[in-house]
């Protein structure tokens, strides 16, 4: 047995030293999404955005000296908290990830980041967590996000509700990080602007039956309902009692509603609904659409922000020249920001010759992306009503 | 003028959903309460019964569908059901015949026999899963409302509406015919009193000559029509998703305890203690007290007792209260 351990350790060591000596080695990127949970409508495309730009990368050999991105992908439920550290503690130890493109839900990915990333020291770019929490979490410079964080969200979520005039909503969240941050941010804005928030009651995910939250919800009535939740869990079916019980005809609905679900499951019934979802009308979209072709949908939320997330890392990496966390976290926000060339999606070629000769970029990719403070999105967003059953484009702010 | 807002407010937001609630809570703990009566153990495999049912209803549901077969505005599930309730006590006998039978030979005790039905709820709870997934499948056709509220703020003129579901008028339709035919059947039939003799005294039953294996079937096939029926009633006015079935299963066992273990009219007055308890103690009176009161006295407060979070906390709450006083349940069940 011993004889057995000491040979295992030995090949191990040996085909460790191969693969350091060889000069350009796979560099795996985990990308953890919620492909099953709450919003596993939204993650598949997520995912292929990620992987576009890991291709895109891989075919133009540049990475450090023509290095070939494995991306990696792992399950993280979005409210598993135990099984999203699992499978992100497999993809560190097993798979040997450089870094993490992930996770989706700001529940997991604070969980993901406190029990995996700072502990093996591995760099995470989330597209998605939105908690104001996370801002303050503690990372060591490992954690950054392409999403802004919900605190910006409520701050816009209020300007588009004082602009339509509505002075009184009640409100519903789903009882998470996600829900609770964004609610207690929309609350604080919409009051500090002299609207009156009727009720704020929060909502279990997977419940068939709203007609008691409703029924509150109903009673302390608003000119518009707020659901903070998920498209593919409560927020649908709290939608739906309130729409057969008559307790409201409009809605506005945060990001986590927004999806190609929500125009399915409810059509024209929520017509004059608004809502908002990170978006941006900077020319990366239109480049981002072009470069997508039809493989998916490049404007499903969070989609441009995964694209985003992965290219960050990858021109991080370059940037240091080593695809070591503890190397190229610094530079994640040196290729994020200006001064430097811009890039916008499809140029990562461009980029990474740029970094590789001893350039600046400025990425500025499919969101606009511009990190700030702790290491995230400044936060752009696109204002949204329904039109005619269809979720169309108002604005960007 | 303003009562009659009130009363609609009420009606809309309590009554019809807490009665259509109740109704499937009924069925439900129906089907616990005949297995606790006559097999003498609590069935926990019960939620996932149903959602057995349901689910085979479904997939008979889609095929008819997919052939065009339909009810014009009633949903095509109940042309589907009786497939449903078939295949489901066909499962159950299986079942009975594979693992209770054995225990039951061997005379274990009910707490043993509550351990086994746990783990036939965990393989119903994969088999689930596996053939139709843990997602959400939604199966209801048909016309959605009887009267929807813009209809009824048209014809009365009223601010508040009242909207009943299609859904919900044929559950409480479906629950009191299927209680009815019940009721004659444990009365009436010889095969219905030879099962209430066997739940009062066993012994003396064997000695009057019934066949406990006859009666045992019965139960079986009269507990899967009452499990298939619960469960496409809720999944037809809510939606289906294999963890919810399962969830359903403390509001059901509340509902059976709270009218006394193995008595019938206890568990339909159970279901709807459950059921409206549930609903009037989370809900916020603001808007029916603001319709009553007079205009200066108008209030700001949400006169909401409990936030929704605690709804099953109310359930259980019931269930103690009931438990310490009366042990036995309301209609003099056995003891738990």
């Amino acid at each position: 047995m011993k004889k057995l351990m000491l040979a295992t350790a030995a090949t191990a060591l040996m085909s460790g030293a191969a693969f350091a000596a060889s000069h350009a080695q796979d560099v795996k990127i985990g990308i953890i999404l919620g492909f099953t949970g709450p919003i596993e409508s939204l993650t598949p495309s997520m995912a292929a955005g990620a992987e576009l730009a890991m291709k895109e990368v891989t075919d133009s050999a540049m990475l450090l000296g023509g290095s070939k991105v494995v991306p990696v992908r792992g399950d993280s439920t979005c409210i598993d908290s135990g099984a999203a550290t699992a499978v992100a503690e497999r993809q560190v130890t097993a798979d040997g990830i450089k870094g993490i493109m992930g996770a989706d839900c700001s529940g997991v990915t604070g969980a993901i980041l406190a029990n995996v990333a700072v502990p093996n020291g591995i760099v995470m770019i989330s597209p998605s967590a939105t908690s104001p929490g996370l801002s303050t979490a503690e990372d060591n410079g490992l954690f950054f996000r392409t999403a802004p964080s919900d605190a910006r969200q409520g701050q816009v979520m209020s300007d588009i509700l004082m602009e339509q005039g509505i002075k009184s909503v009640a409100l519903t969240y789903t009882n998470n990080d996600y829900g609770k941050g964004l609610a207690d941010s929309f609350q604080a804005a919409y009051e500090a602007a002299g609207g009156k928030i009727t009720i704020s009651a929060a909502h279990e995910d997977g419940k068939a039956d709203y007609s008691a939250e409703v029924a509150s919800l109903a009673s302390a009535g608003g000119d518009r309902l707020v659901v903070a939740g998920y498209v593919d869990q409560g927020g649908s079916g709290i939608v739906r009692a309130a729409l057969d019980t008559g307790a409201f005809d409009t809605f506005h609905f945060p990001d986590g509603m927004v999806s190609a679900k929500l125009e399915e499951n409810f059509g024209t019934e929520i017509n004059g609904s608004t809502g908002q979802n990170p978006g941006t009308d900077s020319p990366g979209v239109a480049k981002f659409a072009k470069l997508v072709g039809g493989a998916f949908d490049a404007t499903s939320p969070f989609t441009p922000e995964s694209y985003d997330a992965a290219a960050l890392i990858m021109l991080a990496m370059q940037a240091a020249g080593s695809s070591d966390p503890a190397e190229y976290k610094t530079k994640v926000m040196d290729v994020a920001n200006a001064p430097g060339e811009e890039i916008y999606p499809g140029e990562l070629a461009k980029a990474l010759k740029i970094l590789k000769d001893g350039g600046d970029v400025d990425y500025v990719g499919a969101s606009a992306v511009e990190l700030i403070g702790p290491g995230e999105s400044a936060g752009n967003y696109r204002e949204l009503v329904i039109k005619d059953g269809k979720i169309t484009t108002v604005k960007y702010r | 003028m303003d009562i009659l807002n009130a009363m609609a407010a009420l009606t809309n937001f309590v009554l019809v959903p807490a009665v259509a609630y109740g109704s499937q809570l009924a069925l439900g703990a129906l089907g616990v309460t005949l297995i606790y009566g006559i097999l003498r153990f609590s069935n926990f495999a019960h939620g996932d019964t149903m959602a057995f049912g349901t689910m085979i209803t479904i997939l008979v549901t889609w095929w008819l569908q997919s052939v065009g077969v339909g009810l014009g505005p009633l949903p095509t599930a109940l042309l589907a059901l009786p497939v449903g309730i078939v295949v489901t006590a066909l499962l159950l006998l299986g079942t009975d015949r594979i693992v209770y039978r054995f225990y039951r030979r061997q005379k274990a005790a009910p707490v043993i026999l509550v351990i086994v039905s746990m783990g036939v709820m965990f393989i119903m709870n994969g088999l689930v899963r596996i053939i139709i997934g843990p997602g959400d499948q939604r199966f209801s056709d048909g016309a959605r409302f009887i009267l929807s509220v813009r209809e009824f703020k048209a014809m009365t003129g009223l601010r508040e509406g009242i909207a009943i579901k299609t859904t919900q008028g044929i559950t409480v339709v479906t629950a009191v015919v299927v209680v009815l035919i019940l009721f004659w059947f444990l009365s009436r039939t010889r095969t219905g009193k030879s099962m209430r003799a066997f739940s009062d005294n066993e012994d003396l039953a064997l000695l009057s000559g019934i066949n406990p294996e006859r009666v045992v079937m019965y139960t079986w096939i009269i507990v899967g029509v009452l499990a298939t029926v619960a469960g496409v009633l809720y999944g037809l006015d809510k939606s289906f998703k294999p963890f919810t079935y399962f969830q359903l299963l403390l509001p059901i066992f509340a509902a059976a305890i709270v009218g006394g273990l193995g008595s019938p009219l206890g568990a339909i007055a159970g279901g709807f203690v459950i059921a409206f308890s549930e609903v009037t103690v989370t809900y916020a009176f603001k808007k029916v007290a603001n319709y009553l009161l007079p205009g200066n006295l108008e209030v700001d407060a949400l006169l909401q007792l409990l936030s929704t979070d605690y709804k099953f906390a109310v359930s259980f709450a019931i269930l103690i209260i009931v438990l310490l006083f009366r042990p036995t349940g309301l209609f003099k069940g056995k003891s738990v």
